[in-house]
């Protein structure tokens, strides 16, 4: 009885769960170095409200950011119009909806430790490749990234850990089409509104195991990285 | 030939402070720059360095202008030919000794200066280190033999020494000479320590409250010419003593101490941990070679 109804499970959620993850970070990772940089380093005076909306995902009920991506993609305003008619794309319930509300969803979770990251490298070092003739291009990725590793991969996997794990904004942009929204939150979200609690059940303890491994990793990297860490002498 | 002015508004604990500076300097020498903490020693350095924007400033150096507020010109620090040895050295601890004074070089230019400077600063066997896994002394070469990759035109060193014990200072100050001297460098250093700025500097330039109280030959700064001593030796007064009716002041010279006997009126505004001069003009002192005959 329990294999029959194991067989029945439709992996897709899984590696739609997977995929959105990665693409997520990879987007989150190449826009951040900059966003980053700017914030750590920049004397911008309204810096500050910059770094409040990249934090607002943290605060927000998931449900409110989903419901105005929602309305910012629909065909009806002006936003989704505009995609509409110039680019020919859909937002609203598809993957690629998905991801862009992914990026915004996460964004937080891969900003705040590579900001921190920059900001606590000494300043002498960034100052020292500039008298040595270097550009800020240049400092940035054989000086300040490479010496920053621990915060690139705490960045990396919280992001990849927290975009497995989102539901509210998932739902309310993509909806819960099999194959092509439905991740694994959702999937779970469904079974046991059918009373299919052993297949909840799977999804379930999927995501609670490899969740915890991947913390697991980040905390025991760290800990061996603080520990031969030079900038920590 | 350098000429610099510069003038800016210093925050410091007790408020804000104008540092306002102007001196000149032949090419080739060794200026030092002394002052208490908090003087705008370093500020000096980094205004040079094109790291910290003045209000009002005109730096040129052998002809080329770095810095004029008046034409809003401000070369960036890319672009200045300066050596910069930072107090806390700021070697790239991702990289290897070599890496480190590799990245230095610009594009294309022959790696010939690395070994050269790898063998003048005796870092051959430390080339494939990591800089956390080498003693300060050693940190203190490979930040200066960094900073002289690019053949600058300026070397500016903040308090480099100011970390190292006496016997480690002393060998430092030989290398700096040698640098120096083997590159031809104009060489601008920040220092607290009397013993070495009489070693090593042409000229001294001593600010205090923000603008230079002094400048000339460390012997025209620290001295009052008016002694025509026969000898005279710089050291720090490591305590004072009373005795019946003069005082015993017992000063530390390199590393040893000197008793020297002084007057009540002498003894006046010395206290512990003074910098002072012990000059005799009255008699020959005795003079011998050491080491075996």
């Amino acid at each position: 009885m329990k294999l029959a109804s194991l067989t029945m499970i439709d992996l897709s959620p899984l590696w739609l769960t997977a995929e959105l993850a990665l693409i997520t970070t990879a987007i989150l990772f190449v826009l951040s170095i900059p966003l980053c940089y700017w914030l750590a380093f920049s004397n911008f005076k309204f810096k500050v409200v910059i770094e409040a909306i990249v934090s607002l995902p943290l605060v927000l009920p998931p449900s409110v950011l989903g419901f105005y991506l929602l309305l910012a993609f629909s065909p009806e305003n002006e936003f989704g119009k505009f995609l509409d008619h110039y680019f020919d794309t859909r937002l609203v319930f598809t993957f690629e909806g998905l991801i862009i509300a992914s990026v915004i969803y996460s964004l937080p979770f891969m900003v705040h430790p590579l900001q921190s990251g920059l900001k606590n490298l000494p300043v002498s070092l960034r100052e020292a490749s500039y008298t040595l003739g270097k550009s800020k291009t240049t400092t940035l990725f054989k000086i300040l990234l490479p010496n920053i590793k621990p915060s690139l991969l705490t960045g990396l996997v919280l992001t990849f850990a927290h975009t497995i794990g989102e539901f509210g904004v998932v739902l309310m942009v993509g909806g819960s089409i099999p194959g092509e929204t439905k991740v694994v939150s959702i999937s779970i979200y469904d079974e046991v509104q059918a009373m299919n609690y052993e297949n909840a059940n799977f999804y379930a303890g999927i995501l609670f195991v490899f969740t915890f491994v991947i913390l697991l990793s980040v905390y025991f990297i760290n800990q061996t990285f603080t520990k031969t860490n030079p900038l920590n002498d | 030939m350098i000429d610099f002015y510069a003038y800016k508004i210093l925050q410091t604990a007790q408020g804000k402070m104008p540092l306002e500076v102007s001196f000149q300097l032949e090419q080739g020498n060794l200026l030092t720059i002394y002052g208490n903490s908090g003087a705008g020693k370093t500020t000096l350095l980094r205004i040079l360095a094109g790291l910290t924007h003045s209000e009002k400033s005109r730096i040129v150096v052998q002809g080329e202008c770095w810095d004029n507020t008046e034409t809003k010109l401000h070369l960036p620090t890319q672009k200045r030919a300066v050596g910069f040895v930072f107090q806390d050295f700021a070697l790239f601890p991702n990289l290897t000794i070599r890496e480190n004074l590799e990245y230095a070089l610009p594009n294309g230019e022959s790696n010939k200066i690395i070994d050269e400077l790898l063998e003048l600063m005796q870092l051959q066997s430390l080339q494939k280190s990591k800089p956390q896994h080498i003693s300060g002394g050693q940190k203190q070469r490979v930040a200066l033999a960094r900073a002289i990759v690019r053949k600058p035109k300026i070397l500016l060193l903040d308090e480099p020494l100011s970390a190292l014990d006496d016997e480690m200072r002393e060998k430092l100050q030989d290398y700096i000479l040698k640098i120096h001297k083997q590159f031809n460098l104009t060489t601008i250093l920040v220092s607290h320590h009397l013993p070495e700025i009489f070693k090593l500097a042409d000229k001294v330039c001593l600010i205090d409250s923000g603008s230079i109280q002094k400048m000339g030959s460390p012997t025209e700064v620290f001295t009052d010419n008016k002694i025509s001593n026969k000898f005279k030796i710089t050291g720090e007064v490591l305590a004072i003593e009373k005795t019946d009716f003069l005082y015993v002041v017992q000063v530390l010279v390199g590393n040893s101490i000197i008793k020297v006997v002084a007057t009540e009126k002498e003894i006046e505004g010395i206290s512990i941990s003074s910098k002072v001069i012990v000059a005799s003009k009255a008699f020959n002192p005795i003079i011998q070679k050491i080491g075996l005959k």
